[in-house]
Protein backbone atom coordinates (compact mmCIF):
# COMPACT_ATOMS: atom_id res chain seq x y z
CA UNK A 1 0.00 0.00 0.00
CA UNK A 2 2.63 2.27 1.36
CA UNK A 3 5.43 1.06 -1.24
CA UNK A 4 3.84 2.30 -4.35
CA UNK A 5 1.66 5.15 -4.63
CA UNK A 6 2.80 6.65 -8.12
CA UNK A 7 2.18 4.46 -10.68
CA UNK A 8 -0.77 2.34 -9.49
CA UNK A 9 -3.74 1.89 -11.42
CA UNK A 10 -6.93 1.27 -9.12
CA UNK A 11 -7.02 -2.61 -10.74
CA UNK A 12 -3.98 -3.62 -9.98
CA UNK A 13 -4.76 -3.37 -5.82
CA UNK A 14 -6.72 -6.18 -4.46
CA UNK A 15 -8.03 -3.17 -2.39
CA UNK A 16 -11.60 -3.02 -1.50
CA UNK A 17 -14.45 -1.64 0.91
CA UNK A 18 -14.79 -3.34 4.06
CA UNK A 19 -11.51 -5.35 3.60
CA UNK A 20 -9.88 -2.96 6.53
CA UNK A 21 -8.07 -0.91 3.69
CA UNK A 22 -8.32 2.57 3.27
CA UNK A 23 -9.61 4.55 0.17
CA UNK A 24 -6.64 4.68 -2.12
CA UNK A 25 -7.66 8.21 -3.24
CA UNK A 26 -6.00 10.19 -5.85
CA UNK A 27 -3.84 13.05 -5.17
CA UNK A 28 -0.47 15.03 -6.28
CA UNK A 29 1.19 10.98 -6.61
CA UNK A 30 -1.09 10.67 -9.13
CA UNK A 31 0.45 13.62 -11.54
CA UNK A 32 4.05 12.02 -10.75
CA UNK A 33 5.75 9.61 -13.21
CA UNK A 34 8.52 7.34 -13.26
CA UNK A 35 10.79 7.47 -16.01
CA UNK A 36 9.96 4.83 -18.42
CA UNK A 37 13.54 3.35 -18.10
CA UNK A 38 16.25 3.92 -16.33
CA UNK A 39 16.78 4.31 -12.29
CA UNK A 40 14.26 7.34 -10.79
CA UNK A 41 16.37 9.82 -9.36
CA UNK A 42 19.48 9.12 -10.68
CA UNK A 43 19.50 11.61 -13.69
CA UNK A 44 17.66 14.78 -14.56
CA UNK A 45 17.53 13.91 -18.13
CA UNK A 46 14.71 11.79 -17.72
CA UNK A 47 11.66 10.42 -20.04
CA UNK A 48 8.44 10.11 -19.05
CA UNK A 49 4.91 9.35 -19.78
CA UNK A 50 3.28 12.67 -20.00
CA UNK A 51 6.64 13.62 -22.55
CA UNK A 52 5.83 10.61 -24.67
CA UNK A 53 2.58 11.46 -25.05
CA UNK A 54 3.39 15.00 -25.64
CA UNK A 55 5.64 14.41 -28.51
CA UNK A 56 2.97 11.78 -29.65
CA UNK A 57 0.77 14.81 -29.59
CA UNK A 58 2.42 16.16 -31.63
CA UNK A 59 3.19 13.86 -34.06
CA UNK A 60 -0.30 13.75 -34.23
CA UNK A 61 -1.17 17.08 -34.81
CA UNK A 62 1.04 17.32 -37.34
CA UNK A 63 0.10 13.84 -39.44
CA UNK A 64 -3.17 14.96 -39.66
CA UNK A 65 -2.58 18.32 -41.04
CA UNK A 66 0.09 16.79 -43.06
CA UNK A 67 -2.47 13.96 -44.33
CA UNK A 68 -4.71 17.28 -45.05
CA UNK A 69 -3.32 19.92 -46.32
CA UNK A 70 -0.29 18.12 -47.53
CA UNK A 71 -1.45 17.97 -51.06
CA UNK A 72 -5.14 20.31 -50.69
CA UNK A 73 -7.67 20.53 -53.39
CA UNK A 74 -9.36 23.25 -54.41
CA UNK A 75 -12.62 20.75 -54.13
CA UNK A 76 -11.68 19.39 -50.32
CA UNK A 77 -11.65 15.90 -49.89
CA UNK A 78 -13.62 14.70 -46.42
CA UNK A 79 -10.00 14.60 -44.70
CA UNK A 80 -9.47 18.45 -45.43
CA UNK A 81 -12.66 19.48 -45.13
CA UNK A 82 -12.84 18.61 -41.44
CA UNK A 83 -9.01 20.26 -40.99
CA UNK A 84 -10.43 23.20 -42.63
CA UNK A 85 -12.86 23.27 -40.59
CA UNK A 86 -10.97 23.41 -37.68
CA UNK A 87 -8.70 25.99 -39.09
CA UNK A 88 -11.18 28.10 -39.87
CA UNK A 89 -12.65 27.71 -36.38
CA UNK A 90 -9.05 28.88 -35.23
CA UNK A 91 -8.77 31.75 -37.78
CA UNK A 92 -12.03 33.26 -38.16
CA UNK A 93 -13.56 32.17 -34.85
CA UNK A 94 -10.87 33.26 -32.52
CA UNK A 95 -8.33 35.47 -34.24
CA UNK A 96 -10.01 37.50 -36.53
CA UNK A 97 -12.69 37.75 -34.16
CA UNK A 98 -10.01 39.77 -31.14
CA UNK A 99 -7.25 41.09 -33.62
CA UNK A 100 -9.02 41.90 -36.68
CA UNK A 101 -7.99 40.59 -39.99
CA UNK A 102 -5.45 42.82 -40.74
CA UNK A 103 -3.46 42.61 -37.85
CA UNK A 104 -4.49 39.34 -36.93
CA UNK A 105 -3.40 37.49 -40.05
CA UNK A 106 0.17 37.15 -39.00
CA UNK A 107 -0.69 35.02 -35.62
CA UNK A 108 -2.96 32.48 -37.40
CA UNK A 109 -0.36 29.95 -37.54
CA UNK A 110 0.49 30.68 -34.14
CA UNK A 111 -2.52 30.37 -33.02
CA UNK A 112 -4.20 27.50 -34.94
CA UNK A 113 -0.58 25.38 -33.89
CA UNK A 114 -1.82 26.48 -30.11
CA UNK A 115 -5.13 25.52 -30.48
CA UNK A 116 -4.66 22.12 -31.77
CA UNK A 117 -1.58 21.48 -29.44
CA UNK A 118 -3.52 21.95 -26.34
CA UNK A 119 -6.27 20.69 -27.19
CA UNK A 120 -4.74 17.29 -27.92
CA UNK A 121 -2.45 17.56 -24.99
CA UNK A 122 -5.65 17.46 -23.14
CA UNK A 123 -7.64 15.27 -24.97
CA UNK A 124 -5.22 12.60 -23.93
CA UNK A 125 -7.18 12.60 -20.62
CA UNK A 126 -9.60 10.62 -22.10
CA UNK A 127 -7.54 8.19 -25.02
CA UNK A 128 -7.59 4.61 -23.36
CA UNK A 129 -4.14 3.80 -22.00
CA UNK A 130 -3.02 7.21 -22.27
CA UNK A 131 -5.39 8.51 -19.85
CA UNK A 132 -3.60 11.86 -18.36
CA UNK A 133 -3.95 15.00 -19.63
CA UNK A 134 -0.47 16.65 -20.35
CA UNK A 135 -1.57 20.11 -19.46
CA UNK A 136 -1.95 18.99 -15.85
CA UNK A 137 1.36 19.03 -15.60
CA UNK A 138 2.03 22.61 -14.94
CA UNK A 139 5.31 22.63 -16.88
CA UNK A 140 3.47 21.83 -20.79
CA UNK A 141 0.95 25.10 -19.87
CA UNK A 142 3.75 26.85 -18.23
CA UNK A 143 6.07 26.51 -21.79
CA UNK A 144 3.07 27.73 -23.88
CA UNK A 145 2.31 31.06 -21.37
CA UNK A 146 5.85 31.58 -21.28
CA UNK A 147 5.78 31.33 -25.47
CA UNK A 148 3.04 33.89 -25.60
CA UNK A 149 3.95 35.97 -22.51
CA UNK A 150 7.42 36.69 -24.99
CA UNK A 151 5.16 37.53 -28.15
CA UNK A 152 3.21 39.63 -26.04
CA UNK A 153 5.82 41.72 -24.64
CA UNK A 154 8.29 41.65 -27.63
CA UNK A 155 4.90 43.27 -29.46
CA UNK A 156 3.69 45.72 -26.82
CA UNK A 157 7.95 46.98 -26.90
CA UNK A 158 8.21 47.27 -30.79
CA UNK A 159 4.32 48.43 -31.33
CA UNK A 160 4.85 51.67 -28.87
CA UNK A 161 8.84 52.09 -28.33
CA UNK A 162 10.10 51.53 -25.04
CA UNK A 163 8.01 54.63 -23.51
CA UNK A 164 5.17 53.36 -25.02
CA UNK A 165 4.92 49.98 -23.80
CA UNK A 166 5.46 50.64 -20.40
CA UNK A 167 2.81 52.76 -20.52
CA UNK A 168 0.68 50.25 -22.63
CA UNK A 169 1.29 47.99 -19.86
CA UNK A 170 0.54 50.27 -16.84
CA UNK A 171 -2.96 51.74 -18.02
CA UNK A 172 -1.12 54.96 -17.98
CA UNK A 173 -3.51 57.87 -18.11
CA UNK A 174 -3.15 61.06 -16.89
CA UNK A 175 -6.80 61.97 -16.35
CA UNK A 176 -6.59 59.58 -13.59
CA UNK A 177 -4.88 62.19 -11.65
CA UNK A 178 -3.63 61.47 -8.41
CA UNK A 179 -4.68 57.66 -8.43
CA UNK A 180 -2.51 57.38 -11.25
CA UNK A 181 0.60 55.62 -9.38
CA UNK A 182 -1.86 53.61 -7.72
CA UNK A 183 -3.34 52.56 -10.63
CA UNK A 184 0.12 51.94 -12.48
CA UNK A 185 1.54 49.37 -9.87
CA UNK A 186 -1.72 47.40 -9.84
CA UNK A 187 -1.50 47.61 -13.42
CA UNK A 188 1.99 47.04 -13.61
CA UNK A 189 1.44 43.64 -11.27
CA UNK A 190 -1.38 42.45 -13.05
CA UNK A 191 -0.19 42.79 -16.87
CA UNK A 192 3.26 42.06 -16.65
CA UNK A 193 3.43 39.45 -13.57
CA UNK A 194 -0.21 37.58 -12.76
CA UNK A 195 -1.44 37.28 -16.59
CA UNK A 196 1.15 35.10 -17.58
CA UNK A 197 0.95 32.93 -14.66
CA UNK A 198 -2.69 32.73 -14.25
CA UNK A 199 -2.63 31.98 -18.56
CA UNK A 200 -1.01 28.79 -17.33
CA UNK A 201 -2.16 27.67 -14.49
CA UNK A 202 -6.02 28.43 -15.57
CA UNK A 203 -5.33 25.45 -18.11
CA UNK A 204 -3.11 23.00 -15.79
CA UNK A 205 -6.06 23.71 -12.79
CA UNK A 206 -8.79 22.60 -15.02
CA UNK A 207 -6.85 20.04 -16.12
CA UNK A 208 -5.75 18.68 -12.89
CA UNK A 209 -9.07 19.18 -11.15
CA UNK A 210 -10.64 17.38 -14.55
CA UNK A 211 -8.24 14.18 -13.89
CA UNK A 212 -8.47 13.81 -10.32
CA UNK A 213 -12.39 13.60 -10.76
CA UNK A 214 -12.11 11.03 -13.39
CA UNK A 215 -9.92 8.95 -11.03
CA UNK A 216 -11.71 9.21 -7.81
CA UNK A 217 -14.71 8.05 -9.22
CA UNK A 218 -13.10 5.26 -11.34
CA UNK A 219 -10.88 4.18 -8.06
CA UNK A 220 -14.30 4.63 -6.14
CA UNK A 221 -15.95 2.23 -8.50
CA UNK A 222 -13.11 -0.47 -8.01
CA UNK A 223 -12.77 0.46 -4.78
CA UNK A 224 -16.75 -0.06 -3.94
CA UNK A 225 -17.06 -3.56 -5.06
CA UNK A 226 -17.37 -5.56 -2.27
CA UNK A 227 -20.85 -6.45 -0.31
CA UNK A 228 -23.59 -3.76 -0.44
CA UNK A 229 -20.73 -1.68 -1.99
CA UNK A 230 -21.53 -2.86 -5.35
CA UNK A 231 -24.82 -0.47 -5.73
CA UNK A 232 -22.72 2.56 -5.45
CA UNK A 233 -19.90 1.38 -7.23
CA UNK A 234 -22.50 1.24 -9.97
CA UNK A 235 -23.16 4.67 -9.26
CA UNK A 236 -19.62 5.73 -9.41
CA UNK A 237 -19.33 4.06 -12.71
CA UNK A 238 -22.19 6.31 -14.04
CA UNK A 239 -20.32 9.16 -12.91
CA UNK A 240 -17.15 8.25 -14.80
CA UNK A 241 -18.96 8.30 -17.79
CA UNK A 242 -20.61 11.01 -17.20
CA UNK A 243 -17.50 12.69 -16.04
CA UNK A 244 -15.47 11.39 -19.08
CA UNK A 245 -18.16 13.58 -21.54
CA UNK A 246 -17.73 16.59 -19.32
CA UNK A 247 -14.10 16.37 -19.52
CA UNK A 248 -14.23 15.94 -23.33
CA UNK A 249 -16.41 19.63 -23.15
CA UNK A 250 -13.88 20.76 -20.82
CA UNK A 251 -10.70 19.79 -22.92
CA UNK A 252 -12.53 21.88 -25.67
CA UNK A 253 -13.18 24.87 -24.08
CA UNK A 254 -9.68 25.22 -22.13
CA UNK A 255 -7.99 24.79 -25.01
CA UNK A 256 -10.06 27.38 -26.32
CA UNK A 257 -10.28 29.88 -23.59
CA UNK A 258 -6.31 29.36 -23.66
CA UNK A 259 -6.06 30.70 -27.51
CA UNK A 260 -8.60 33.52 -26.68
CA UNK A 261 -6.60 34.75 -23.70
CA UNK A 262 -3.08 34.93 -25.90
CA UNK A 263 -5.02 36.59 -28.24
CA UNK A 264 -6.81 38.95 -25.91
CA UNK A 265 -3.32 39.63 -24.76
CA UNK A 266 -1.28 40.47 -28.25
CA UNK A 267 -4.78 42.57 -28.81
CA UNK A 268 -3.94 44.83 -26.05
CA UNK A 269 -0.42 45.39 -26.77
CA UNK A 270 -1.43 46.37 -30.24
CA UNK A 271 -3.93 48.55 -29.28
CA UNK A 272 -3.06 52.03 -29.71
CA UNK A 273 -2.62 54.17 -26.18
CA UNK A 274 -6.11 55.62 -24.41
CA UNK B 1 9.46 4.84 -6.00
CA UNK B 2 9.98 6.41 -2.29
CA UNK B 3 11.55 9.44 -3.82
CA UNK B 4 8.61 9.93 -6.24
CA UNK B 5 6.33 10.10 -2.74
CA UNK B 6 8.65 12.09 -1.27
CA UNK B 7 8.56 14.39 -3.79
CA UNK B 8 4.84 14.46 -4.16
CA UNK B 9 4.73 15.33 -0.49
CA UNK B 10 7.59 18.44 -0.87
CA UNK B 11 7.62 19.20 -4.28
CA UNK B 12 4.76 22.42 -4.92
CA UNK B 13 2.80 21.27 -8.18
CA UNK B 14 3.32 24.92 -9.89
CA UNK B 15 6.33 24.76 -10.06
CA UNK B 16 7.27 23.16 -13.34
CA UNK B 17 10.46 20.33 -13.50
CA UNK B 18 12.51 21.70 -16.28
CA UNK B 19 13.01 18.66 -18.32
CA UNK B 20 9.37 18.94 -19.22
CA UNK B 21 9.46 22.59 -20.03
CA UNK B 22 12.09 21.31 -22.40
CA UNK B 23 9.91 18.67 -23.73
CA UNK B 24 6.49 20.85 -24.24
CA UNK B 25 8.51 23.71 -26.02
CA UNK B 26 10.04 20.68 -28.31
CA UNK B 27 6.69 19.25 -28.66
CA UNK B 28 4.99 22.80 -29.41
CA UNK B 29 7.76 24.07 -32.00
CA UNK B 30 7.59 20.80 -33.64
CA UNK B 31 4.09 21.31 -34.75
CA UNK B 32 4.57 25.05 -34.89
CA UNK B 33 7.37 24.53 -37.75
CA UNK B 34 5.07 22.04 -39.56
CA UNK B 35 2.31 23.95 -39.31
CA UNK B 36 3.24 27.73 -40.43
CA UNK B 37 6.07 26.68 -42.40
CA UNK B 38 4.65 24.55 -44.75
CA UNK B 39 1.07 22.96 -44.17
CA UNK B 40 -1.05 26.31 -43.59
CA UNK B 41 1.08 28.25 -46.22
CA UNK B 42 -0.36 25.38 -48.45
CA UNK B 43 -3.99 25.70 -47.46
CA UNK B 44 -3.76 29.13 -47.72
CA UNK B 45 -3.25 28.99 -51.28
CA UNK B 46 -5.77 26.77 -51.88
CA UNK B 47 -8.08 28.68 -50.20
CA UNK B 48 -7.54 31.88 -52.17
CA UNK B 49 -7.45 30.04 -55.69
CA UNK B 50 -11.01 28.50 -54.44
CA UNK B 51 -12.14 32.12 -53.60
CA UNK B 52 -11.14 33.33 -57.09
CA UNK B 53 -12.39 30.52 -58.66
CA UNK B 54 -15.66 30.57 -56.94
CA UNK B 55 -15.95 34.43 -57.67
CA UNK B 56 -14.78 33.63 -61.20
CA UNK B 57 -17.47 30.90 -61.14
CA UNK B 58 -20.17 33.78 -60.22
CA UNK B 59 -18.84 36.27 -63.08
CA UNK B 60 -19.19 33.47 -65.54
CA UNK B 61 -22.60 32.57 -64.38
CA UNK B 62 -23.83 36.33 -64.34
CA UNK B 63 -22.56 36.44 -68.27
CA UNK B 64 -24.05 33.39 -69.24
CA UNK B 65 -27.33 34.80 -67.45
CA UNK B 66 -27.36 37.78 -69.44
CA UNK B 67 -26.43 36.47 -72.97
CA UNK B 68 -29.50 34.16 -72.48
CA UNK B 69 -31.47 36.85 -71.99
CA UNK B 70 -31.00 38.64 -74.52
CA UNK B 71 -31.19 35.53 -76.89
CA UNK B 72 -34.37 35.30 -75.49
CA UNK B 73 -35.29 38.50 -76.03
CA UNK B 74 -33.83 38.03 -79.85
CA UNK B 75 -36.01 34.83 -80.21
CA UNK B 76 -39.32 36.72 -79.22
CA UNK B 77 -38.62 39.45 -81.74
CA UNK B 78 -38.21 37.09 -84.26
CA UNK B 79 -41.28 34.94 -82.94
CA UNK B 80 -43.06 38.18 -83.15
CA UNK B 81 -41.84 39.26 -86.45
CA UNK B 82 -43.00 35.60 -87.89
CA UNK B 83 -46.33 36.00 -86.63
CA UNK B 84 -47.08 39.36 -87.84
CA UNK B 85 -45.49 38.33 -91.41
CA UNK B 86 -48.08 35.07 -91.36
CA UNK B 87 -50.76 37.12 -90.85
CA UNK B 88 -49.80 39.50 -93.36
CA UNK B 89 -49.70 36.54 -95.67
CA UNK B 90 -52.75 34.94 -94.77
CA UNK B 91 -54.66 38.69 -95.48
CA UNK B 92 -53.06 38.25 -98.88
CA UNK B 93 -53.90 35.22 -100.01
CA UNK B 94 -57.62 36.13 -99.17
CA UNK B 95 -57.19 38.92 -101.41
CA UNK B 96 -56.02 36.97 -103.97
CA UNK B 97 -58.35 34.60 -103.41
CA UNK B 98 -61.32 36.59 -103.64
CA UNK B 99 -59.93 38.23 -106.53
CA UNK B 100 -59.67 35.25 -108.45
CA UNK B 101 -62.99 33.99 -107.97
CA UNK B 102 -64.03 37.46 -108.86
CA UNK B 103 -61.97 37.02 -111.94
CA UNK B 104 -63.10 33.39 -112.70
CA UNK B 105 -66.78 34.47 -112.31
CA UNK B 106 -66.94 36.89 -114.28
CA UNK B 107 -64.65 35.21 -117.29
CA UNK B 108 -67.48 32.83 -116.57
CA UNK B 109 -70.40 34.61 -117.64
CA UNK B 110 -68.58 36.07 -120.47
CA UNK B 111 -68.60 32.78 -121.70
CA UNK B 112 -71.83 32.20 -121.11
CA UNK B 113 -73.23 35.19 -123.09
CA UNK B 114 -71.13 34.22 -126.03
CA UNK B 115 -72.34 30.80 -126.32
CA UNK B 116 -75.69 31.98 -125.74
CA UNK B 117 -75.44 34.46 -128.16
CA UNK B 118 -73.98 32.33 -130.81
CA UNK B 119 -76.91 29.65 -130.41
CA UNK B 120 -79.20 32.52 -131.37
CA UNK B 121 -77.55 33.09 -134.11
CA UNK B 122 -77.27 30.49 -135.47
CA UNK B 123 -80.76 29.17 -135.18
CA UNK B 124 -81.60 32.37 -136.62
CA UNK B 125 -79.25 31.61 -139.67
CA UNK B 126 -81.23 28.23 -139.63
CA UNK B 127 -84.57 29.60 -139.59
CA UNK B 128 -83.61 31.57 -142.59
CA UNK B 129 -81.93 28.64 -144.36
CA UNK B 130 -85.31 26.84 -143.31
CA UNK B 131 -88.10 29.68 -144.78
CA UNK B 132 -86.05 29.97 -147.86
CA UNK B 133 -85.89 26.60 -148.99
CA UNK B 134 -89.58 26.07 -148.08
CA UNK B 135 -90.60 29.13 -149.79
CA UNK B 136 -89.06 27.26 -152.87
CA UNK B 137 -90.43 24.27 -152.17
CA UNK B 138 -93.58 25.64 -151.38
CA UNK B 139 -93.96 27.74 -154.35
CA UNK B 140 -92.65 24.59 -156.35
CA UNK B 141 -95.17 22.55 -154.95
CA UNK B 142 -98.04 25.67 -155.94
CA UNK B 143 -97.02 26.27 -159.26
CA UNK B 144 -96.85 22.32 -160.28
CA UNK B 145 -100.28 21.74 -158.39
CA UNK B 146 -101.74 24.89 -160.25
CA UNK B 147 -100.10 24.13 -163.74
CA UNK B 148 -101.65 21.02 -163.58
CA UNK B 149 -104.82 22.60 -162.76
CA UNK B 150 -104.43 25.07 -165.24
CA UNK B 151 -102.82 23.64 -167.93
CA UNK B 152 -99.15 24.36 -169.34
CA UNK B 153 -99.35 28.52 -169.22
CA UNK B 154 -97.72 29.02 -165.85
CA UNK B 155 -94.53 27.49 -166.57
CA UNK B 156 -92.80 30.87 -167.25
CA UNK B 157 -90.58 31.13 -164.97
CA UNK B 158 -90.46 34.76 -164.61
CA UNK B 159 -94.00 35.36 -164.31
CA UNK B 160 -93.84 31.77 -162.02
CA UNK B 161 -91.27 33.34 -159.52
CA UNK B 162 -93.57 36.82 -159.22
CA UNK B 163 -96.54 35.30 -158.45
CA UNK B 164 -94.82 32.94 -156.04
CA UNK B 165 -93.19 35.83 -153.85
CA UNK B 166 -96.57 37.76 -153.89
CA UNK B 167 -97.89 34.82 -152.59
CA UNK B 168 -96.04 34.32 -150.25
CA UNK B 169 -95.80 37.52 -148.78
CA UNK B 170 -99.25 38.04 -148.77
CA UNK B 171 -99.03 34.90 -146.53
CA UNK B 172 -96.53 36.27 -144.30
CA UNK B 173 -98.20 39.14 -143.76
CA UNK B 174 -101.84 37.15 -142.67
CA UNK B 175 -99.51 35.17 -140.25
CA UNK B 176 -98.06 38.66 -139.12
CA UNK B 177 -101.55 39.86 -139.36
CA UNK B 178 -103.10 37.01 -137.30
CA UNK B 179 -99.91 36.94 -134.61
Amino acid sequence: MSADLTQVLAFETDCHIFDGCGFPGPGLHSFLFEPLWGEAGTTSAYFNKPMLLALLGSVIIVAFFWAAFRKPKVVPGKLQMVAEAGYDFVRRGIVYETLGKKEGEKYVPFMVSLFFFVWVLNVWSIVPVAQFPVTAIIAYPAALALIVYFIWMSVTFKRHGFVGGFKNLTGYDKSLGPVLPLVMVIEFFSNVLVRPFTHAVRLFANMFAGHTLLLLFTIASWYLLNGIGIAYAGVSFIMVIVMTAFELFIQAVQAYVFVLLACSFIQGALAEHH
Amino acid sequence: MNLLVLAAETENPLVPPIPELVIGLIAFVIVFGFLAKKLLPNINKVLDERREQIEGGIEKAEAAQTEAQSVLEQYKAQLAEARHEAARLRQEALEQGTALKEELRAEGQRQREEIIAAGHAQIEADRKAASHALRQDVGKLATDLAGKLVGESLEDAARQSRTIDRFLSELEEKAEAAR
